[in-house]
């Protein structure tokens, strides 16, 4: 294993330490229990957006914490599901009077620690839960899709509707309506190192892909043998065109999503062939996304998220943002 | 079951879990994201540093602080199943009185029935809950026996068996979930963890 580490028992509060001084206009990082909140306190009857989750999806959630999108992130151990405590002193910290939203992604560990901290705390809340990940088979019966890069857009779209005075209730309800419109699936050419295990998560061979990864290099779909980047992208594109079966004229946002270890050089080859794809198949792209955004360490891989979108959702897409990870407009 | 009878445990339960983390860790490599025993093994070392702050306390207490302290300290699916395990043991009625086998059978069923609505999950879905269930399911037939300790080799033989019988499961929850028939040849880490707890466990209490 190579990294930057001084010993593994302190691996994320240093890291956390220096994310805070980095971006110190505009968050503050609280320890013990760990959250990240915005530098100026959430105004008066905002509702509170928090997010969080396993550590190692940076900027994924505390570079999103900020005007425009999140009030709070929770930082879990590296891929681990962060403790109720957290979320209760984040909720604590952030309520204006409002009420707060939780924002989660569908893992088991995640949803348990998210409904523990939610009736720990006494305020007024509700949640959301994310699923976009086209790689896995929904059913009645199992956990379901995971929760992944679509996230990121739920919370930028929802965090400018709380802004703009939207109710707890009117929030939840774009929140799950995005997420809804959404799907998203990934590629995997290497694995990541957890820097608790110090070794590699999988093992993979130089001429081969995981198709349908994971954000934590969990397996996806299939194991196969790497391919043109047309060609990659076509499989990834036809598995989420035929879960979301977007109209001829909708409008839509294409999010090209790394996964820490590709150069944003083949992300914006990776957007261009989606383009050119999603055109031939009268597809129409209106808004764009490309970068680092829902990471798994240092892994080579990519995402890509579809997201169909009515004047509601490119409103709250295009409305100003102010964080660590994602800023326009101000 | 006393604050030294959980201290001692956690201690041998630790020792247990070091020695086979090599084992868990491929586990989960296999069929999660690997990060099963490192939770195990914070959460044990959390709950085995608390021995100064809890050994002189009373037993609702000292449940109560190992309770939060799994809670906080641990995170994942782990942490929030064995916190609301712990919580539920020490919200047991009559804690200062003496508990005796019969008395800590019950709590425990209580306690595996609380972590199984925690988590949804239930037997045959290749979690944890395969071995814990049926073992609280055999704690319920032995718990009013005087002669315990050859049924707690049962307990030992359901629990080896169970987590076995995850091999071959097809995971409808948990992290494994998502991998769908290739989960299917290998035993679920967090079903292997729990059944060594119970082992050592068990027979801690048939040897003493």
């Amino acid at each position: 294993m190579k990294k930057f580490i001084n010993n593994n028992d302190d691996f994320l509060k240093e890291s956390l330490t220096g994310f805070g001084k980095a971006h110190s206009g505009i968050i503050n990082v609280n320890l013990d229990p760990s959250f990240v909140s915005r530098k100026n306190k959430t105004k008066d009857g905002k509702v509170s957006l928090i997010s969080g989750g396993g550590s190692g999806h940076e900027p994924m959630h505390g570079g999103f914490v900020g005007h425009g999108m999140l009030d709070a992130a929770c930082p879990g151990f590296v891929f681990s599901a962060p403790t109720p405590d957290q979320m209760q002193a984040a909720a604590e910290h952030v309520d204006s009077g409002a009420g707060v939203l939780f924002i989660v992604k569908n893992y088991s560990g995640d949803i348990m620690n998210f409904q523990m901290g939610a009736e720990m705390y006494s305020g007024k809340n509700d949640s959301i839960v994310t699923n976009d990940d086209v790689a896995v088979e929904d059913s009645t019966f199992t956990t379901g899709r995971r929760g992944v890069a679509a996230t990121v857009l739920v919370e930028k779209i929802v965090g400018s509707l709380a802004e703009n005075s939207g109710s707890l209730e009117e929030c939840k309800k774009l929140g799950e309506k995005v997420n809804k419109n959404a799907g998203t699936m990934g590629v995997a050419f290497t694995s990541c190192t957890v820097p608790a295990a110090g070794k590699p998560t999988f093992d993979i061979g130089d001429d081969e892909m995981e198709f349908g990864v994971g954000i934590h290099g969990e397996p996806g779909r299939k194991r196969e043998k790497i391919q043109p980047s047309k060609t990659i992208v076509g499989n990834i594109l036809e598995a989420i065109l035929d879960n979301l079966k977007p109209e001829k004229n909708q409008k839509n946002l294409l999010f090209v999503n790394g996964m820490g270890g590709t150069p944003l050089t083949e992300l914006y080859l990776v957007y261009e062939d989606a383009c050119q794809i999603l055109q031939s198949k009268g597809v129409q792209v209106t808004k764009s996304l490309v970068g680092n955004y829902c990471t798994s360490l240092e892994m080579q891989g990519a995402s890509i998220t579809l997201l169909k979108c009515d004047d509601e959702i490119l409103k709250h897409w295009d409305s100003p943002v102010h964080t660590a990870a994602m800023r326009w407009g101000m | 079951m006393s604050v030294s009878f959980l201290i001692s445990q956690a201690k041998g339960v630790q020792k247990v879990i070091d020695e086979n983390s090599a084992e868990i860790e491929v586990l989960d490599q296999k069929i999660g994201d690997g990060d099963h025993i490192f939770n195990i093994q914070r959460g044990l070392k959390l709950v085995v540093e608390l021995e100064d702050s809890i050994k002189d306390l009373p037993l609702a207490k000292a449940l109560n602080m190992i309770a939060m302290k799994v809670l906080s300290g641990i995170g994942g699916s782990s942490g929030a199943l064995f916190g609301t395990f712990f919580m539920t043991l020490a919200k047991s009625p009559d804690l200062d009185k003496d508990v005796d086998f019969n008395k800590a059978c019950e709590m425990i069923i209580s306690g595996i029935k609380a972590m199984k609505e925690r988590g949804k999950a239930d037997v045959g879905e290749k979690t944890m809950m395969d071995v814990l269930i049926p073992v609280s399911d055999k704690l319920n037939e032995l718990k009013n026996e005087s002669e315990f300790k050859s049924g707690l080799n049962e307990v030992i033989k359901i629990a080896e068996e169970r987590m076995l019988s995850t091999k071959d499961m097809l995971a409808t929850k948990g992290r494994a979930s998502f991998l769908g028939e290739r989960a299917k040849g290998h035993i679920d880490p967090g079903a292997r963890s729990s059944q060594l707890i119970i082992d050592t466990i068990c027979k801690s209490v048939i040897n003493n």
